[in-house]
């Protein structure tokens, strides 16, 4: 018996001006579940990804997170919308990590971790670092805390930014296409952690161009083109036989 | 790099070592020499002349009036910098953020301080003590409810004070607001994405970062605010070192000399302030560059030399194969 699905997107769109950017999006994703998003460029998957912690406000339709609507408040017919703190309190649940990382660059490694930890949930300094510590370990740079991330590989600066988002014990994980800012030999490093995470049952929606993750790691795969959903299924399946014109051209050229 | 690319290579399969012989820059020392020689020139010379009354200069440089009036014009710039910092930050965060009606007053409040000369903004603070000798808290034109006398306009260093931070504000603003902007976006998404508070996504992540680029033109204007405090004449407050060093003329008939005086006294401050520009700079440029990473935390296995990214590279790979 499943209950209510971790995100569950109905029909969402999103224009910046006249560019239509998301056009009736729907998926959901279940608790534990690990939806791989790929498409081209331009095709929105990042628009949708910041949607879902609310960074960019949806125009229609219904978009909502572990059964909470994200951004609004709905009463009876009406949606309002939420203040700002109630709009970073749904955040505190969901983890992004980006593509180029965005780690701050006048901190350590370990302050990074543990500001949001610190700031948004009061947990006392001391609790914090020894979590960070633990979280640092876990992705494998226990003897990097001090480090800043102009000193650190790409590699690890996006394995800092991944331990960063975990702290702060997210029920759903966001990667934007975690490794494409990455030289390949460091891909792997970035992709283990990833791999790791996903087997202790964490729910993750990642953009991605590494179909070999797609189809080891992923349940699901949808695949994005001109802001709608073309093709979503088994990963295995749909990549080895894809059943749309543009799922099969955009595969020939990432595979 | 595996051990054996660190050995190093037998003799014979080492190239020849350049010895060449180093570019010659004749010009240069010619111009440099030159320049020296007309230097001592002018300084000889002006050794000899009456006019400059080196005698004088010596007798005032460490007169207790001159001090006592480069203290002053210290306190006037140090006191109008502090507070037209914290204004220009407040001004510049006002203008970027998303509220229009914050974001029009910070506007209004450039346009109109920038926009009119600093020396007629100090003549009109000096007036407006005489324009509202009462200052009052109430509804308007109807009986105040709190009334009190406006000692605040009425104290010339006060009032000097408010009338150059209030300028500079303006100026300040925008050094601000270049440094904010200066500031990746993908910072605010990422402390966004984590839950800070836009207040805290500024204090935390952003204005840290934006001090790099806010500190240099902040600097030049302090060194700015030094000199401009000579205005305050407008206001008119005369007890500071130019006004000071001006009143001493007016009596002895020697104005060269008290302007040799003032002017080295300025100097010295600007030098000092130059100084300390540096060591500030300096702590702002955390985690830029390939500084030397501070010792790690908790060892753990074998310690590259922390700070080499190459060297940081290969443990990471080693590390990863265990
Ligand atoms: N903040 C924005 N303002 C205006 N247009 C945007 C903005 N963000 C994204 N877009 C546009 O939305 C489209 C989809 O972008 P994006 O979601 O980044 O695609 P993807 O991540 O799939 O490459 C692009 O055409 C892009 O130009
Ligand atoms: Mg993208």
């Amino acid at each position: 018996m499943s209950g209510t699905p971790m995100v569950l997107a109905d029909r969402v769109s999103k224009s910046f001006g006249s560019n239509k950017v998301l056009r009736s999006i729907s998926l959901s994703v279940e608790p534990g579940e690990v939806l791989c998003l790929v498409g081209p460029s331009g095709s929105g998957k990042s628009t949708f990804l910041r949607c879902i912690n609310h960074l960019e406000r949806v125009d229609a339709g219904r978009l909502s997170v572990d059964g909470q609507l994200v951004g609004y408040r709905q009463k009876g017919e009406k949606l309002y919308e939420l203040r700002p703190k109630e709009a970073s309190f749904q955040r505190r649940e969901i983890g992004m990590v980006f593509q180029r990382f965005n780690l701050f660059p006048h901190l350590t490694a370990l302050e990074n971790i543990i500001q949001a930890p610190m700031r948004v949930k009061g947990i006392p300094k001391a609790k914090a670092i020894k979590r960070a510590i633990e979280l640092m370990e876990r992705v494998g740079l226990g003897d990097k805390a001090d480090h800043y991330p102009a000193h650190l590989s790409g590699g690890q600066q996006q394995r800092v930014a991944i331990a960063r988002a975990l702290a702060m014990d997210p029920k759903l994980m966001l990667f934007d296409e975690p490794t494409s800012a990455l030289d390949p030999e460091l891909v792997g490093e970035v992709l283990d952690v990833m791999k790791e995470l996903a087997s202790t049952g964490m729910t993750m929606i990642v953009v991605t161009h590494e179909m070999g993750f797609a189809r080891e790691v992923a349940d699901s795969l949808v695949f994005m083109d001109g802001g709608v959903v073309v093709e979503s299924g088994n990963p295995r399946e749909v990549l080895a036989n894809p059943q749309h014109e543009r799922t099969r051209a955009f595969l020939s050229k990432v595979l | 790099m595996t051990p054996a690319e660190n050995e190093p290579l037998a003799a014979d399969q080492e190239g020849e070592a350049i010895k060449a012989i180093p570019l010659r820059h004749p010009w240069r020392v010619l111009i440099a020499a030159l320049l020296v020689l007309t230097l001592a020139v002018f300084v000889i010379d002006a050794g000899q002349r009456e006019e400059f009354g080196w005698a004088n200069v010596s007798k005032y440089i460490f007169d207790k009036r001159i001090s006592q009036a480069a203290l002053v014009t210290l306190q006037l710039t140090v006191y109008a910098m502090v507070i037209a910092i914290a204004l220009g930050l407040l001004l510049a965060i006002m203008r970027l953020s998303p509220n229009p009606v914050v974001k029009s007053v910070a506007w209004l409040y450039i346009w109109i301080f920038r926009g009119t000369p600093v020396y007629v903004q100090l003549v009109f603070w000096g007036i407006v003590g005489l324009i509202y000798p009462v200052l009052t808290i109430g509804v308007p034109f109807m009986t105040p409810w709190i009334s009190f006398q406006n000692d605040i306009l009425t104290n010339l260093f006060v009032t000097a004070v408010i009338g150059l931070a209030l300028n500079e504000a303006a100026y300040m603003s925008e050094i601000v607001r270049a440094g904010l902007l200066s500031v990746d976006e993908g910072q605010e998404e990422a402390s966004r994405a984590l839950a800070m508070s836009w207040g805290q996504t500024m204090r935390v992540v952003v204005v840290p970062q934006a001090m790099r680029i806010i500190i240099p033109p902040t600097g030049n204007e302090v060194i700015s605010m030094l000199k401009t405090t000579s205005l305050v004449a407008a206001i008119p407050l005369s007890i500071d070192l130019y006004g000071v060093s001006r009143g001493i003329s007016a009596v002895t008939f020697t104005p060269v000399p008290l302007l040799i005086v003032a002017s080295l006294w300025y100097l010295l401050f600007t030098s000092i302030l130059m100084v300390g520009q540096h060591f500030i700079e300096k702590r702002f440029a955390r985690g830029s560059g390939r500084r030397k990473a501070e010792k790690s935390l908790q060892p753990r296995g074998p310690l590259p030399a922390a700070g080499d990214i190459t060297n940081i590279r290969v443990n990471n790979k080693s590390e990863d194969k265990q």
